[in-house]
């Protein structure tokens, strides 16, 4: 080593051995804890919860695993952006993140269409063509089911990296709507959603010369 | 019991008493009045409903008070920050006594009993209280209203140093609501000082805080330090802050949407991660009680 080793340098070297499925396992625990727990309840074994979720637990679980995909989707996002500007080469965690945000949108999605509408396909036809953060919401799922679809080393393979790449930019419209999303379907402009847009619009900022086709 | 219902509506609109006194809630009323040592008219138990009330913990750790913080739990958190003791009411506008009424006069004049209503949240959920107080008829006679007066309109305390959220400017404060003079007289509308007996948690509006059982939980307005009867319709907050999506009159109603959510169904509060949604009723299931204060009215236009 011809110079002093930089911070950077410092925490690649401790985060380099550490395996992505570890990434995968921690990550997804808050995700297996509420399917366990809606599991036990629908099968009237255990009640896992108990009052930890307050009197209205299927909307405290529908905006936990909400805001777990943005934050999911946030790290994805910054790990590119880390190594840009910063030289971390944290590139290997960014796929088990990406999919983990994943992951936690179609959880919320269950959760919304289960729990919280129960199935009432006429209410939740209505809901998504006639509420804008649904709609919202909705179409930012739908373009990332591609983009989780091709997240493995074959697609890459298959589509080739051009157009591999091209196709994950799907991600930057995405992670905009996940955000107008989440501000939209409060009643006021809140500090929490606002931030988390906040953060996204940042992001985006920073990635904004890739976000042309 | 003097002066009540002086109101322009008489007898004949209310739903005969034999069809609508449920002897199951004239008697859980009248036990819960017996059991909490709480005295008034038996008859209350006529404007009751029969389901099951939610639990306490249900009423008074899931609410919705902006001045204390925007999530449910805030208000349990905070509220107890707000001093209730002494507490003044301000009366004044179109009426013959207008003042400044301390809150143990007006409760020593006023009868307190015992009210279960369903609570409809604009959000889509819905609970089951049992609130003491009175009815508002009572206290707007005391203050005599007169003849000009079309609309009563009430303030919620502002007191920023000890209610944070009154530091955040997404709300215009202080918070106010209004209701037209005969919704306002109607005898199902009630002033609570009350909860399942015991004196009203300051989350929920204490000391006193306004209940229309057949209109969106939000126009209850909570901790009410004025009452002003006016000529015109008074602004309130929420149409304030987004007219578009809250009406000045916000009756319940399943027809028509909230723009960002539908109104059709409810979640009702405490009934757990597999609770049913149950279909919202037409004024939150008091149309018998409150149809005619509207007939003639498009309620898709004036929602």
């Amino acid at each position: 080593m011809s110079h002093p080793i930089t911070p950077s340098e410092r925490i690649n070297a401790v985060l380099r051995p550490i395996p992505t499925w570890l990434v995968y396992l921690l990550g997804a625990l808050p995700g297996v804890y509420i399917v366990l727990g809606i599991t036990l309840a629908l099968t009237g074994t255990y009640d896992l919860f108990g009052h930890s979720l307050g009197v209205d637990p299927s909307r405290t679980i529908e905006r936990w695993l909400g805001e777990l995909a943005l934050q999911f989707f946030i790290a994805t996002m910054a790990i590119s952006i880390l190594r840009d500007r910063f030289r971390l080469k944290l590139i290997k965690f960014r796929r088990p993140l990406g999919l983990l945000s994943f992951f936690y949108i179609v959880l919320h999605l269950a959760v919304w269409l289960g729990l919280d509408l129960q199935f009432r396909w006429g209410e939740v036809w209505s809901d998504i063509l006639k509420r804008p953060y649904i709609t919202i919401g909705m179409a930012g799922f739908l373009m990332l089911i591609p983009v989780a679809i091709t997240s493995n080393n074959a697609m890459i393979r298959k589509l080739g990296p051009m157009k591999w790449q091209k196709l994950h930019k799907l991600t930057y419209p995405a992670i905009l709507l996940g955000g107008v999303h989440y501000v939209m379907v409060q009643k006021i402009w809140e500090v929490e959603s606002l931030t988390y847009l906040g953060v996204i619009v940042v992001l985006l900022a920073f990635r904004w010369k890739r976000l042309l086709p | 019991m003097a002066n009540r219902f002086k109101s322009d509506l008489t007898w004949g609109d209310v739903t005969p008493e034999n069809i609508f006194l449920n002897r199951r809630a004239f008697m859980a009323g009248a036990s819960a009045m017996a059991a909490t040592g709480i005295a008034g008219p038996a008859l209350a138990a006529k404007y009751s409903t029969d389901e099951e009330p939610n639990a306490w913990e249900e009423i008074t750790q899931y609410n919705n008070f902006y001045e204390f913080g925007t999530g449910k739990s805030d208000p349990a958190e905070y509220a107890s920050e707000m001093t209730t003791d002494p507490w003044e009411v301000e009366i004044g506008g179109l009426v013959d006594k207008p003042g400044t009424y301390s809150f143990k006069d007006i409760m020593a004049a006023m009868t307190v009993e015992e009210r279960i209503y369903r609570f409809r949240c604009v959000e889509a959920w819905s609970m089951v209280i049992p609130w003491n107080g009175f009815e508002l008829a009572d206290l707007l006679n005391m203050a005599g209203i007169q003849s000009g007066a079309k609309y009563v309109a009430f303030e919620t305390l502002h007191r920023p140093e000890e209610m944070w959220g009154q530091k955040r400017n997404f709300v215009p404060w202080p918070y106010r609501e209004g209701l037209r003079l005969d919704e306002a007289m109607h005898p199902l509308t009630f002033m609570a000082t009350g909860i399942y007996g015991k004196t009203i948690p300051n989350q929920n509006g204490a000391p006193m805080r306004l209940v229309v059982p057949w209109k969106y939980g939000f126009k209850s307005i909570k901790s009410i330090v004025k009452i002003t009867l006016t000529d015109t319709q008074p602004p309130t907050s929420w149409n304030m802050i987004n007219a578009p999506e809250y009406g000045f009159y916000s009756n319940v109603n399943p027809q028509v949407d909230h723009p960002r959510w539908s109104q059709a169904s409810e979640r009702r509060v405490g009934g757990g991660l597999l609770a049913k949604r149950i279909p919202t009723l037409m004024f939150n299931g008091y149309e018998k009680e409150v149809a005619s204060l509207y007939e003639g009215m498009d309620l898709k236009k004036n929602f």
